[in-house]
């Protein structure tokens, strides 16, 4: 277990070094950071200062080198456009996009497990259908379409819940805004949570409904029931237990799913984190916060699976990695 | 010849599920109607000359202020929404097909060449195909096409390919690695049969099914993917019709009560997608072998 660990720690860092490398590249080949420095009326002594001062008139893999030492330093460069440190910018803005993605994880996991499990055991009532139905539409609808249609129905048309951004916020410890304290806060964070978990929760609810099926033919549930466990338990003990498996599983392998749907919800509720950020320096041409958000979300994604893979090995005894 | 499509075991299945019926006739009519766009819509709405801007920003033609020809009124550049969708539509079918096309090609080659030789190569690819899942094919195409500032088509085809070809190998390995334990190769194997008569007459037929279902179910991933990017600017540029980028449009104006810029479009979009889900649904009950007709064998 423990080696296994160590080689998917070693493998991780294999990835991440190899994100770095595009990211480098992107640096270097895409839009020239001297050009962005001096501006367009600099002369050409300028431009010869600035270039020895960021160092780019060494070797390619010296200039690599460094790039790796300043990140790893949380040094990614100053923003083109706010000239203030990227990773400042950037984590300034993580707490408005946990806060968002944790959110909606909540309600696709607790809403989509409890009604794939009530539709799997009465598969053909007309309630279960009506659900059943609604989460093909759940799967058939692209994020940003799910939340306008919100906004326009209740925003525009019910005017019962605000449109767009955060709402105020309350400064708690280590300069964490987080908006679940204040009424105004919550009531912004309605819409877009529902917008963002919609597509994960019909998933969810299609995986547990199919798991649930397909393990309640199985031996040991007949077994269980003719011992004379209650239903209840055979259910929640016996048969959701292994359901879950591929469940969680899936919940975080879809982390990359996540942040990019996330990216869409946010700028389409303009809530200010992490997503937002990317579409509008994208738009200014900001790759500093872009490499920066690269790598954070690489960082966040290879931390998550490597952790569910561990937690796979300890749901599931079957499985022994070596 | 039709005779014989209507008595075959597909086709009896397939007029027994209502679903699927709906599904594909909602298709056909869209599929229909992006391939006629020139022929049957209103308006070329791409077309400058025939754009007039008093006609802006029209109700749908059963509301007060709507007038014929627009049947579900304009936009704010006078472009009829009708007309916008139909040529919408052909850009995601468009966008669907290419990446159908190039991310299967590409997908089932890496997947044969993995599954059948194994070894390094298969470690390689398939770790890259591991790494490019967990940062899923939105994600990726977001950033590619961010960074490089190409829009249109094309660029949206290989930056949705760029990650859309995993599910293809992934597949492709997995049946190959399947059919590869049966006792037909070894004894093809055994009576010698060249590698690539082992590929086209046994792993090739076994592996089409799966793959007809990835493909049904990504051609609907890619036309939501290609909406999401034109819709955030990444995607085919504002000179070319999207149903995405109208929607993006139709946004600005939700506020100000003109709903039929976002409703209609969105509701095309719906219809398509939901269309190829209904079907490719059926199409998965009735390829895989171990359920018959939803029950779990």
């Amino acid at each position: 277990m423990i080696a296994y660990i160590v080689r998917r720690l070693a493998q991780g860092i294999l990835v991440l070094l190899g994100v770095s490398f595009i990211c480098f590249i992107i640096f270097q080949y895409i839009g020239d950071p001297v050009w962005a420095l001096v501006g367009k009326y600099g002369t050409h002594e300028q431009e010869e200062m600035i270039r020895k001062k960021l160092g780019l008139d060494k070797p390619f893999y010296i200039q690599y080198l460094v790039f790796i030492k300043n990140a790893l330093h949380g040094n990614f460069g100053m923003s083109y456009v706010s000239r203030m440190p990227a990773l400042g910018i950037v984590l300034e803005r993580l707490p408005a996009s946990i806060e968002l993605a944790t959110t909606a994880m909540l309600i696709a996991v607790l809403l989509g497990v409890t009604l794939g499990v009530v539709t799997a055991l009465n598969p053909d009532s007309m309630l279960n259908r009506l659900i059943m139905a609604g989460s093909l539409f759940g799967i058939s609808m692209p994020t940003f379409l799910i939340g306008i249609l919100l906004i326009l129905i209740f925003a525009v048309t019910l005017k019962i819940l605000p449109p767009f951004g955060r709402g105020d916020v309350i400064k708690i410890v280590g300069g964490w805004k987080t908006g679940f304290l204040t009424l105004s806060g919550l009531s912004h964070l309605i819409l877009p949570a529902f917008t963002l978990s919609m597509y994960q929760l019909a998933v969810l609810l299609r995986l547990t409904r199919a798991g649930m099926m397909e393990v309640l033919g199985e031996d040991y549930i007949k077994t269980a029931l003719a011992k004379g466990l209650t239903r209840r338990t055979v259910v929640l003990r016996h048969a959701l237990r292994n359901v879950l498996i591929p469940v969680v599983t899936m919940g975080g392998l879809q982390f990359g799913e996540l942040i990019a749907f996330a990216t869409v919800t946010e700028t389409v509720f303009q809530w200010p984190g992490m997503g937002n950020l990317l579409l509008s320096s994208i738009y200014e041409n900001d790759q500093p916060i872009i490499v920066t958000f690269i790598i954070l979300a690489s960082l966040i994604i290879l931390s998550l699976n490597l952790f569910v893979d561990i937690l796979y090995a300890f749901l599931n005894p079957k499985i022994r990695y070596d | 010849m039709i005779r014989r499509i209507l008595k075959t075991r597909l086709f009896r299945h397939y007029i027994r599920d209502p679903s699927a019926v709906f599904g594909s006739i909602v298709l056909l009519i869209l599929v229909i109607g992006a391939l006629f766009a020139p022929l049957i819509a209103p308006q070329n709405p791409y077309d400058l000359k025939t754009l007039s801007l008093k006609d802006f920003l029209k109700p749908p033609i059963w509301l007060e202020g709507g007038e014929p020809p627009f049947l579900l009124g304009t936009d704010d550049q006078g472009r009829d929404v009708l007309s916008t969708i139909l040529y919408g539509c052909r850009t995601s079918l468009m966008v669907a097909f290419g990446v159908v096309a190039l991310a299967g090609t590409l997908g089932t080659v890496l997947g044969l060449l993995t599954g059948f030789y194994g070894g390094r190569i298969d470690a390689i690819i398939m770790r890259l195909a591991d790494i490019l899942f967990s940062f899923s094919t939105t994600l990726m195409a977001i950033l590619v096409l961010g960074m490089f500032k190409r829009r249109g088509v094309l660029p949206v085809i290989i930056g949705i390919t760029l990650s859309a070809w995993v599910r293809y190998a992934r597949t492709m390995r997995g049946s190959v690695l399947a059919v590869k334990e049966e006792e037909y190769t070894t004894a093809a194997e055994a009576i010698g049969a060249s590698n690539l008569r082992i590929i086209f007459r046994h792993i090739l037929p076994n592996a089409v099914p799966p793959l007809l279902v990835v493909a049904a179910v990504d051609s609907a991933v890619v036309i939501m993917l290609e909406a999401t990017l034109s819709f955030l600017g990444v995607g085919v540029p504002i000179t070319e019709p999207s149903l995405g980028m109208m929607i993006s449009i139709g946004r600005k104006f939700v506020y100000a009560g003109k709903w039929w810029l976002t409703v209609f479009p969105g509701g095309a979009l719906i219809a398509m997608v939901l269309g190829i889900n209904l079907v490719a649904d059926w199409l998965r009950e009735e390829l895989n072998p171990r359920i018959q007709r939803g029950k779990i064998v």
